[in-house]
């Protein structure tokens, strides 16, 4: 006789049935993720790689992430092929074959060339972004996790911040609108002021200091984005401040450290692992946004790169890059997907973009893991 | 007065006995702190956790605070170097904490100038996540010092003090952390005595070490009191009395006793003193 039988069968089954619901709707979370990514590599790799297509063709397209988009040319050809091409590209193909027969030829807006300028758009706001929030970030947490009283007020700004993290992002798209592109106190090196706008217009380094707003502006969309991403910066320094231990700061404080010194050698060191890997999440989510940057930054069409259009020198460059609209490859995205009718000849532009998109957040994700990783084992206490 | 406990002495009582026969054996010109009737408390004032303290620590010898957990030995230590800082509800009701004469909560006294003089050996061995030579450096260096052969002299001499530089003198590159438990402990004292206090305080030292590493740091205490004011909590007792020259017995946030650490063990004149010491209770 075996004492340890079980005695109820039924509370056995229940125990099985629950664990399988529960494993169930775990990998239906997976599964999602898998038919995301599964899809859009199906249909975007063999933009980026043509020699994966039905057709085939070369290894790499380096064009799709060198040039600029453009209107792309579709038409049948003399044997009745579809053809399509960016439309500086039919421009000399005509010019090169005056006889060739076109027919049916159609434009489509923005689905030509390629996505150099939604990148390096996307890559100048978040280092805007990154650079002015981790300042302001490292700053707000230092100050609320290590000077300040901890009291009513304190306990205040923590909710405010906790609140502003829980704003619409298309809030914070046109609040940023009102105040970064329009305000008319923001100033601007250039050296014609706009005379409409601008309020006052000092003479400076034989130009003008105008004070006429930024309107819609790299940084203006990127200080969109920080104010955007600040509570997450703040949380994430305040995490990792509270990680260092007590005894890194006494030992410092006991040793005659001021209490800058204390912070600057015995505390920050340490916390910067924990607040560069969540910068680099911050990254990512600030990349994706598409709300905060539509009024403030982003335009569908550019034909050269921001740092090719800003013209004058020194200060007056840097003030007409910064106050220079770009694309960017959410805003591009939607653009390519919203306006633009799917067709065979769109398609690429629409599918090659959102992969490039993907893969360009994911990595973002796997330094932030990496940098977790690598600082992990290089400093334990 | 508080008596917020329901241990089976009054507190209160005991010290007032005690007052009496309890002369204060050290003249005031030798010694190196004067505690003069220091209440302090945690929350602005509410309560008192020391309460109308007063002894005087003599200079060049160990002083040994011991007493039952939460008796506030440690407090008072924090009070010498103005750690107490730290809490932003912290306040010295009563009294004075004379340093060499000067009152340390005076508005004048700066307590970064005071903690270059009052160094702290921690409970929990608290080196930092650097190497040796920059964990012994670290006080020197935030005093602005920069020569390398002036870095490289007072780290090599505090080691020696320490009784660690025959053991890292190879490693002086590596990470303190990879050292064991007591060389951690003595590397901290290195980096206090290197900065070169008159005083170093103490709280607990070897309490998470083991008997060899413990009797180590006690050695280098009796080497140390030749040129330092040493200030020592303990909670063990046979260690007030192998390294202290004089003990003081707290017990609820009051001194119940304070003597020669010989007669404190041997004939004590407070009986709570020696029920204490002789184990019968905390």
């Amino acid at each position: 006789m075996n004492p340890f039988k079980s005695s109820s069968n039924a509370q056995k089954t229940k125990d099985r049935i629950v664990a399988c619901v529960l494993a169930a709707l775990t990998y239906v979370i997976l599964a999602c993720t898998l038919f995301i990514f599964f899809d859009i590599a199906k249909k975007g790799l063999p933009v980026l790689m043509p020699v994966f297509s039905e057709k085939g063709g070369e290894i790499f397209n380096s064009d799709f992430l060198t040039r600029m988009p453009e209107t792309l040319v579709d038409y049948t050809d003399e044997n009745g092929d579809k053809q399509s091409m960016a439309s500086t590209d039919f421009i000399e193909f005509t010019k090169a074959n005056p006889d060739a027969v076109i027919e049916n030829k159609k434009t489509n807006a923005y689905s030509g060339g390629g996505i150099a300028g939604p990148l390096v758009g996307t890559a100048l706001l978040v280092i805007v972004c990154m650079v002015v929030a981790l300042i302001v970030g490292v700053a707000a947490a230092v100050y609320l996790n290590e000077y300040a009283k901890q009291g009513r007020f304190v306990g205040m700004i923590r909710l405010a911040i906790m609140n502003l993290a829980g704003v619409p992002s298309i809030v914070f798209g046109l609040f940023g609108f009102a105040f970064f592109c329009l305000f008319p106190l923001l100033p601007v090196f250039t050296d014609a002021p706009n005379i409409e706008k601008s309020l006052w217009a000092i003479p400076l380094f034989g130009g003008f200091l105008s004070f006429e707003g930024w309107g819609n502006s790299l940084i203006a969309g990127g200080l969109t984005l920080a104010v955007m991403v600040l509570p997450v910066i703040i949380a994430a320094c305040e995490e990792s401040l509270k990680a260092i231990p007590k005894g890194f700061r006494e030992a410092s404080l006991a040793l005659g450290a001021t209490k800058w010194q204390c912070i600057r050698t015995a505390v920050l060191p340490y916390a910067t692992p924990g607040i560069l890997t969540a910068s680099v999440l911050g990254v990512t989510r600030v990349a994706g946004e598409t709300a905060p940057i539509m009024f403030t930054a982003a335009v569908a069409l550019k034909g050269k790169l921001p740092w090719e259009e800003a013209s004058g020198n020194g200060i007056f460059w840097l003030s007409d890059l910064l106050t220079d609209s770009v694309q960017a490859m959410p805003y591009h995205i939607y653009t390519v997907a919203a306006r633009i009718p799917r067709t065979d000849a769109t398609s690429a532009m629409q599918d090659g973009s959102v992969f490039v998109f993907l893969l360009m957040v994911m990595s973002f994700a796997s330094v932030s893991i990496y940098l977790r990783i690598h600082f992990r084992k290089k400093l334990k206490w | 007065m508080v008596t917020t406990s329901s241990q089976p002495t009054d507190a209160a009582e005991i010290a007032s006995a005690s007052a009496a026969n309890n002369p204060n054996p050290i003249a005031k010109e030798d010694s190196m702190i004067e505690v003069d009737d220091v209440s302090f408390s945690y929350d602005m004032g509410k309560t008192n956790v020391l309460k109308n303290i007063s002894f005087n620590i003599p200079a060049g010898k160990v002083t040994a605070l011991i007493g039952p957990s939460g008796c506030g030995k440690s407090t008072l230590l924090r009070c010498l170097n103005r750690m107490n800082d730290l809490v932003d509800t912290s306040k010295v009701t009563t009294g004075q904490i004379r340093i060499m004469g000067q009152d340390i909560n005076a508005s004048d006294v700066d307590p970064i100038e005071l903690r270059k003089q009052v160094g702290m050996v921690f409970q929990k061995y608290n080196p930092f996540p650097k190497s040796i030579y920059d964990n012994v450096a670290y006080g020197l260096r935030i005093q602005g010092i920069k020569n390398k052969s002036k870095l490289n002299e007072a780290v090599e001499k505090s080691l020696q003090r320490a009784a660690l530089w025959s053991e890292v003198k190879d490693r002086l590159n590596s990470s303190a952390l990879g050292l064991s438990g007591g060389q951690q402990q003595r590397l901290c004292i290195a980096r206090t005595i290197a900065v070169n206090p008159r005083i170093v305080l103490m709280d607990e030292p070897c309490s998470a070490l083991d008997p060899i590493a413990t009797a180590r740091i006690e050695e280098l205490i009796a080497e140390l009191q030749e040129e330092f004011t040493i200030v020592i909590v303990t909670h063990n007792m046979q260690q007030a009395t192998r390294v202290s020259d004089r003990t003081a017995f707290f017990y609820l946030g009051e001194l119940i006793e304070y003597n020669d650490t010989a007669t404190i063990f041997a004939n004590p004149s407070v009986r709570h003193t020696e029920d204490y010491v002789s184990g019968r209770f905390g």
